[in-house]
């Protein structure tokens, strides 16, 4: 199956003219020497270990802080496909706050067959503490990460929506002061829109968040779980970047339904926590109560109204795997427009019939568990071997309804630089979406992530994936 | 503030000060153990480094004999040792990271940078050769730490919790030494000849880098009193007691009135620092050396426990 390169176009079709948004980088690629590609390549790195942009990865303690590998090559999206890319979002993200709202609140959507009942309620990210609540100015989901990948020189589908936590925003703004350092002759040459906003519309939509008794000047800050987690850095990052304290849950305490954070002063209210931690783990009291990293009372303070959580508790329902295969039909229901963004055709394992498809046809198809991410637990069918298969067979019998499953896509491709020199190398695309009480904000661009191993689809980090910068033409 | 940050921010810079002083330490017994026996020491230098150090129990509990190859790996590199300059990198920068906000992009690169090299010397730094060159590393490491702080960082609590962290740690290093090498001071206003007082002496300058500016301050030849004096009262040396606690001072005096309130630390520390003021050389000697740096070392640990109580946790 041969792939659309972003540079090239249809690849066989290709290798003569480059797309016209690429046409000024395939020239210089072509001019610049193998070496200074490796040199810029080196100075990225080190420009990334000195700065301590790291990660960890989960179950790996010899290498507990990793670089996420950065490609020098970026990524170009001309200016009317963000234009219609940027509409999709909000479109979608508009849906997807619609539907959380419906859900904890009428159930509009499920009594009009929308969704089925028991996907919505039995779903692990379904949580029945917010049940009848309605977080301040209604909006679940503040910021979303929806993933997309591109099959052609017209459709994006969304491959995942991220309504909980999504990370890598830190990427998608060091990348870029990486490149402008390396490369400022590229900048001259290319009008890249700049994604340095996104610090300033993340506080603003914060801000807009704070319960409506916050009054002007709301306090916001960002919960960590803390330095031994693998996000961590993006997490102070992001807290520097938009002036606000990073706090850990032993830092904040609720008295009398009111978040107050310890400070060198004393006590000081709390309007909005921009928390980085999963709903299980943020109140012992409410959820998980081995949870060392919450705070005791938050979901009371929550549910009374003194504080606000972006995002909401409870959002993840909205991007379980299985509630992802209605989307389509959930911004048809919400808004009452067609889809612009394209979902994946997806067999739910927990309908008979599609199961018996998949099991069927598992070496073509990849499955994912519903509320699985990260890359983890998942098939992909065309790389995997007969052993692999049976197992996952085994899995996938014994507890369907955890499982959905997809094509394989033909992901778009975008030239790398690897060992052997400049080659095509799958790449996804993570736009972030903002959505305040006044409105929805899309930073121009993303996080691009790359498959480095010839042939490979899995982009995510924790498996050999790395980062790109993306270049939105404003011109 | 947060005050887990200002914590951090504290114990930040009290262990790059440490590490500096363990450096410069090792740095000064290299060069007694390096002299010929006749003009030397008569006593064992790295044992002595030791002691300085404050580490000598920890050693003991570990090593039979103080050598010089298993002394110079347990102060610089042992991860079994907290006060090692490998530890004390290592917390430095476990605190700067869990507070990264608070510091500046040229800050927080001194100290991650230094994490990072530190490694490759670690590998090296078995021949004198390139211990050698390792202490003027570490040394190097807090100049730009200091450096980064003086240059980059915003005038305010977080400035002033570094500052207070860094005068308490200098504060209790010098005061520990002056403890461990008092009987050297014994000899009141008596001129040290040459030989082997004259390198002891020395030394015990030199583990301050003091030796140019006490001929600076005095232009005299070496005198114990003297010595004492500018370890002890003398306010142009960064060293002595007296300079730290002034710091300390105005720091807290700076965080009370950006605060808007006093408490028990600012109160603690301007005591100590009246006492200082109200003491000379003479009185202080007369009035008995080991008691009262005894007496400085206890007041200094109350203040650092004050300041935490105030406004660390």
């Amino acid at each position: 199956m041969p792939a659309f390169d972003e540079m090239w176009g249809v690849s066989g079709a290709g290798g003569l003219e480059p797309r016209a948004s690429y046409r000024r980088l395939a020239d210089w690629l072509k001019e610049a020497p193998p070496e200074l590609l490796e040199a810029r390549r080196r100075q990225a790195e080190l420009f990334f270990r000195r700065i301590g942009i790291t990660f960890a990865v989960y179950g790996d303690a010899a290498a507990n802080e990793r670089l996420i590998p950065f490609d020098i090559i970026p990524r170009i999206i001309d200016k009317d496909e963000w234009a219609k890319l940027e509409k999709g979002l909000v479109q979608r993200v508009e849906a997807l706050n619609a539907f959380l709202r419906d859900v904890y609140g009428p159930r509009e959507c499920i009594r009009a067959g929308v969704v089925p009942e028991d996907l919505v309620l039995q779903n692990p990210g379904f949580r029945l503490e917010m049940i009848g609540a309605r977080p301040p100015h209604g909006v679940f989901t503040h910021v979303a990460g929806i993933d997309l990948v591109r099959v052609d020189e017209d459709d994006f589908y969304v491959l995942e929506d991220n309504a909980r936590t999504p990370s890598g925003v830190s990427y998608m703004l060091e990348n870029r002061e990486v490149m402008m350092r390396l490369f400022p002759d590229l900048f001259v040459e290319h009008r890249v829109a700049p994604v340095e906003v996104y610090p300033d519309a993340l506080l603003e939509t914060l801000q807009s968040a704070a319960p409506p008794k916050a009054g002007d000047d709301p306090c916001v800050v960002v919960l960590t779980p803390g330095p031994y987690n693998s996000a961590y850095y993006e997490h102070s990052f992001l807290a520097d970047k938009i002036g606000v304290e990073l706090v850990e849950g032993s830092d904040l305490f609720v008295r009398d339904q009111v978040v107050y954070m310890r400070t060198t002063l004393g006590p000081k209210r709390v309007d909005v926590i921009y928390r980085r931690i999963d709903d299980d783990f943020l109140d012992p009291l409410a959820f998980r109560p081995d949870s060392v990293v919450g705070v005791p009372g938050l979901m009371g303070a929550y549910l009374a109204g003194e504080v606000t959580l972006a995002n909401a508790v409870g959002a993840g329902v909205a991007d379980d795997k299985a509630v992802y295969s209605y989307m389509p039909e959930i911004v048809r229901f919400f808004t009452g427009e067609e889809p612009i963004l394209k979902n994946v055709p997806t067999w739910r394992c927990r309908e008979p019939q599609s199961l018996s498809y998949v099991l069927d046809h598992l070496p073509e198809l990849v499955v994912k568990q519903v509320d699985g991410s990260g890359g983890y637990g998942m098939l992909i069918g065309p790389t995997a071997s007969g052993a692999e298969i049976e197992a996952f067979r085994a899995r996938l019998t014994a507890a369907p309804e955890g499982y959905i499953a997809q094509p394989t896509l033909a992901l778009s491709t975008c030239p790398t630089l690897v060992e052997q020199g400049v080659a095509p190398r799958h790449v996804d695309l993570r736009p972030f979406v903002l959505t305040g009480a006044d409105r929805v904000r899309v930073a121009p661009g993303g996080l691009t992530r790359v498959a480095l191993n010839e042939g490979s689809l899995v982009v995510n980090s924790s498996q050999g994936g790395g980062t790109k910068d993306t270049w939105v033409l404003d011109g | 503030m947060l005050s887990r940050t200002a914590d951090s921010l504290y114990w930040t810079a009290r262990y790059m000060e440490r590490a500096d002083f363990t450096a410069r330490i090792l740095d000064a017994t290299t060069r007694l153990a390096s002299l010929p026996a006749s003009r030397g020491y008569s006593g064992d230098p790295w044992a002595s480094a030791l002691e300085s150090s404050g580490a000598a129990a920890a050693y003991y509990a570990k090593h039979a004999v103080a050598d010089e190859r298993t002394v110079r790996r347990f102060l610089a590199f042992d991860t079994e040792n907290p006060s090692s300059i490998r530890c004390c990198l290592e917390h430095a920068r476990t605190n700067a990271r869990s507070v990264r906000t608070a510091l500046t992009v040229e800050l927080w690169e001194a100290i991650n940078r230094a994490w990072i090299d530190l490694k490759a010397f670690e590998a090296t730094a078995h021949d004198r050769e390139a211990f050698a060159s390792f202490l003027d590393w570490v040394k190097s490491v807090s100049l730009a730490f200091d450096g980064a702080a003086y240059r980059t960082m915003l005038r305010n609590d977080a400035y002033w919790f570094l500052r207070i962290g860094d005068q308490i740690e200098r504060a209790d290093n010098t005061a520990r030494l002056l403890d461990v090498k008092y009987h050297l001071l014994l000899p009141e206003d008596e001129e040290v000849g040459g030989g082997l007082d004259y390198f002891q002496w020395t030394t015990l300058l030199r583990e301050v880098s003091a030796l140019t500016a006490y001929r600076w301050v005095y232009r005299e030849t070496i005198r114990s009193w003297l010595v004492a004096d500018l370890l002890i009262l003398n306010r142009q040396m960064p060293r002595s007691l007296a300079s730290c606690q002034a710091e300390i001072v105005s720091c807290l005096d700076l965080l009370a009135s950006a605060y808007g309130r006093r408490g028990i630390a600012q109160r603690q520390a301007t005591h100590t620092l009246d006492r200082l003021s109200a003491c000379t050389i003479e009185s202080l000697f007369q009035s008995g050396l080991h008691e009262f740096i005894s007496g400085f070392l206890a007041e200094n640990n109350r203040l650092g426990a004050a300041i935490s109580e105030q406004y660390l946790q």
